[in-house]
């Protein structure tokens, strides 16, 4: 057998101890025991969709319902109240039409549009700019359209908020419990230097119930199913007219205003 | 080799000392923002990057521009870029060390980097960067410690440099293409929605980097028995002229395509940059002063004897450094946020506990750079006696 | 025999093996060795020398002593869930979070829904004497109660703004 030097062995011995290390990691990965039965389920009276999809009826919106909707998410979400503009934390929130429908603006806006302030969150675009620039997929596009944010992942880069052309999302500069007055115990809070915005409640459609707005709206607010020729929202949108914000940026908002 | 930059003057041990005090203040900074409940930079819902990310912009370009010494050199065997190769390289170590540590202090969550290499994204220019920083960063560390170690020991470089040196060419390119492909992309930013952004970045890089190499080289001159020559500084003030010439005619195309076709999401930025929107115009003293600055410095590198007098040619790449420190150090990221998806203007001003800890990242890119010079210079001491 | 041992003695006091030599950086060495006993014995001098409570998480809470008896089990069994709770709960997140399902089978077939501050926090809502026994004597400080609410009832009452 040819003699072997002291660098040769433990160039061979590292190489073999990754091998071993890796191969016997693997052989435990694929030898343990399987998960033979299902152990996680969606519920059954969970509401599913291809696209969820929002109809503001701005006939029936009116300031008073608008802020009963805010109120609703952002307590059932526990979205702190900071006050200060600059810092706050919004997920759904009043806009005139100069500052919702920018691209659709001019002097000679129809009274009736100048009159009403918008109902505005995240439009849960299909084809999502703040999903595209995520570097860790803490936000993505979910089977059913909702884009969803993972505040377990999220490392507080910020650039989904120079993503998005709507402005919907918002950061949690500091700590938020400080400014949350009334806590709701059914759902988490938010830390400090994660970003977050309206998640269409995916936690109640889970349980089969509607959005908080959307039962806190007295029909002003219709959510459905935009991918199903049936549903109500596609009714809707087959007999009205319905704008939808920043179009021409090709987002694809989800989210349609009956003016 | 490292233990060369453990011997030095008492010039050099208070210059180190000042540094690694200016860190150890940021650092201190640093945590006081983290363990706060409260937010202590200017950064708002509107304007959610702001000087730290100005920066890591503007130093991923100073780094890029190791490119203009190597690729003359090594590529075109320009001899007299020979004695500073390893200077630009060093710098774009340094310039990396800032641009990631910028990235780090501005991240909400900086304990979860880790999910950047857990959870690899290809379509986002964010996770790229990760990538291809360090890569970089590494290349120019390999390239520059292996020639200066032949260097120190008067033997040829080996021969495993050469193909990092090719790689290190196309990659330097890449690094500030894909830190503007971060900002080119987003539909709802038309201030930085356009072609003409990384070519901006990348002639705004090759004039910034120089002329910091330039800055350096100069007190190389002065302050050690070390001179990088004076064709090569020389040379170097021709590329940041000819850079600096490019970016200004740049500068005039973004004007020509957004004013003269009107259209309002494309001119709202630049007037609020230029000219004030609305009333608000904080940044309109900043950019003209950049605009005076970088003038005033491509006219005297323009002119050939200024390139020939040291104290000249370091105040005009002084001026042009600072100028691009401005554009796209500072007005550039923040006027892409106004005015804000929802029309509306929020302005940005650092705070002072944003300031100290930039100052304390420059400080520790410093200190990289003051040890690798150290490194360099003291082996160019010795081999060229 | 102690011939020779004594001429190799006496031949290494020839080269003054035996001489008191002074010691390079001596007080610095000293100092040095100094230092790192007191850090050593830190731990030891901050306690005390008295041993940490043995953790004893109890399981008496309202919520689980109204349940019939057979049913005071968890999702898992008990010693699975020491191990392996944070890996169950990972799981959890990815599940609810990422894959829109929250219903959980548990080991006795019966149906959960998978959330830490509903369904865990739900029997075991004594989060003091519970989930911090553990963790306080382990030295772990996991960053879930920043989010997560530990104390659902004190926070829907308008207590436990507690900074994180």
């Amino acid at each position: 057998m040819r003699d072997i030097n002291r660098r040769e062995f433990l160039k061979i011995a590292g190489a073999a101890s990754i091998v071993g290390l890796l191969g016997g990691w693997e052989a435990v990965e694929l030898l343990a025991p399987g998960e033979l039965e299902a152990k996680y389920l969606a519920k059954p009276e969970a509401l599913t969709a291809r696209r969820w999809a929002m109809v503001v009826d701005m006939k029936k919106m009116d300031e008073a319902i608008a802020k009963r909707c805010i109120e609703v998410c952002h307590y059932v979400h526990n979205v702190p109240d900071i006050g200060d503009p600059k810092r706050e934390i919004k997920w759904i929130w009043l806009e005139s039409f100069e500052h919702a429908f920018p691209h659709r603006n001019h002097e000679h806006v129809a009274e009736r549009l100048k009159e009403k302030r918008f109902l505005v969150f995240c439009n849960h675009c299909n084809n999502p700019p703040c999903v595209r620039v995520c570097p860790t997929k803490a936000t993505w596009k979910r089977d059913d359209g909702i884009v969803m944010m993972d505040q377990h992942r999220c490392i507080g880069c910020r650039y989904c908020m120079a993503a998005c052309p709507f402005g919907a999302r918002s950061f949690n500069w500091g700590d938020p419990r400080l400014f949350i007055k009334k806590g709701y115990p059914g759902y988490p809070t938010r830390e400090k230097g994660v970003v977050e915005k309206c998640n269409f409640c995916a936690e109640r459609l889970a349980k089969g119930l509607m959005p908080s707005c959307v039962e806190a709206s007295k029909g002003a607010l219709v959510f459905g199913d935009l991918a199903e020729t049936t549903s109500e929202v596609r009714g809707i949108l087959k007999s009205h007219y319905t704008i939808r914000r920043k179009l021409s940026l090709g987002t694809e908002p989800s989210v349609f205003y009956m003016v | 080799m490292i233990e060369r930059a453990l011997t030095g003057s008492k010039r050099y041990w208070g210059w180190i000392g000042t540094l690694v005090a200016l860190s150890a203040i940021g650092s201190l900074t640093y945590l006081v923002q983290q363990f706060s409940g409260t937010e202590i930079t200017g950064l708002s819902r509107d304007v959610s990057w702001g000087l730290f990310i100005a920066n890591y912009t503007f130093f991923v370009g100073v780094a890029a521009s190791a490119v203009m010494v190597v690729l003359p050199y090594y590529v075109h065997d320009y001899e007299a870029f020979g004695r500073i190769a390893v200077f630009g390289e060093f710098l774009a170590v340094a310039a990396i060390a800032i641009a990631g540590l910028f990235i780090f202090v501005d991240v909400g969550q900086p304990l979860r980097s880790f999910n950047l290499l857990l959870y690899p994204t290809p379509g986002s220019p964010l996770f790229w960067n990760t990538i291809i920083l360090p890569v970089y960063m590494a290349l120019n560390i390999l390239i520059a410690w292996g020639a200066l170690g032949a260097e120190s020991k008067s033997v040829p470089p080996p021969g495993w440099i050469k193909p990092l040196i090719y790689i290190s060419i196309p990659w330097a390119i890449s690094i500030h293409t894909v830190t503007a492909f971060v900002y080119a992309g987003l539909p709802g930013r038309a201030f930085w929605n356009t072609a003409i952004l990384a070519p901006r970045f990348l002639v705004s890089a090759f004039a910034s980097g120089p002329a910091l190499l330039i800055v350096m080289c100069i007190m190389i001159r002065r302050l050690t028995g070390f001179d990088p020559g004076k064709k090569a500084l020389g040379q170097l003030g021709v590329i940041v002229a000819y850079s600096m010439i490019l970016n200004l005619f740049f500068i005039v195309l973004e004007f020509f395509s957004s004013f003269y076709s009107s259209i309002p999401s494309h001119t709202h930025s630049l007037k609020y940059l230029f000219f004030g929107l609305e009333g608000h115009g904080m940044l309109v003293p900043w950019i003209w002063t950049s605009v005076a600055l970088a003038v005033v410095g491509t006219v005297l590198l323009v002119v050939p004897g200024v390139r020939r007098n040291d104290t000249m040619l370091a105040a005009a790449c002084i001026l042009v450094f600072i100028s691009l420190w401005i554009d796209k150090g500072l007005c550039l990221v923040v006027a892409g946020f106004i005015p804000s998806p929802m029309a509306t203007i929020t302005e940005y001003a650092p705070s002072l506990f944003e300031v100290i800890i930039a100052i304390g990242v420059w400080a520790m890119g410093f200190l990289i750079l003051s040890i690798l010079y150290k490194i360099a210079v003291s082996v160019k001491e010795e081999v060229m006696t | 025999m102690a011939d020779e041992s004594n001429r190799a003695i006496n031949a290494l006091k020839e080269t003054g093996f035996f001489k008191p030599k002074k010691m390079f950086d001596g007080g610095k060495v000293t100092l040095g060795i100094i230092v790192l006993l007191v850090l050593v014995a830190f731990p030891f001098l901050y306690n005390k020398g008295k041993a940490a409570k043995v953790p004893d998480p109890k399981t008496d809470t309202p919520e689980i002593q109204g349940l019939p008896e057979r049913e005071r089990v968890c999702v898992e069994p008990k010693e699975y869930m020491r191990e392996n709770h944070m890996k169950l709960l990972n799981e959890w997140r990815d599940w609810v979070v990422r894959k829109a399902s929250r219903d959980y089978i548990g080991f006795t077939r019966k149906k959960y829904t998978m959330s830490l501050q509903n369904t865990c926090l739900g029997c075991h809502s004594n989060y003091d004497n519970f989930c911090n026994e553990c963790h306080k004597y382990a030295g772990i400080e996991p960053y879930c109660w920043r989010c997560h609410v530990n104390k659902p009832k004190e926070w829907a009452a308008g207590k436990l703004r507690e900074e994180s």
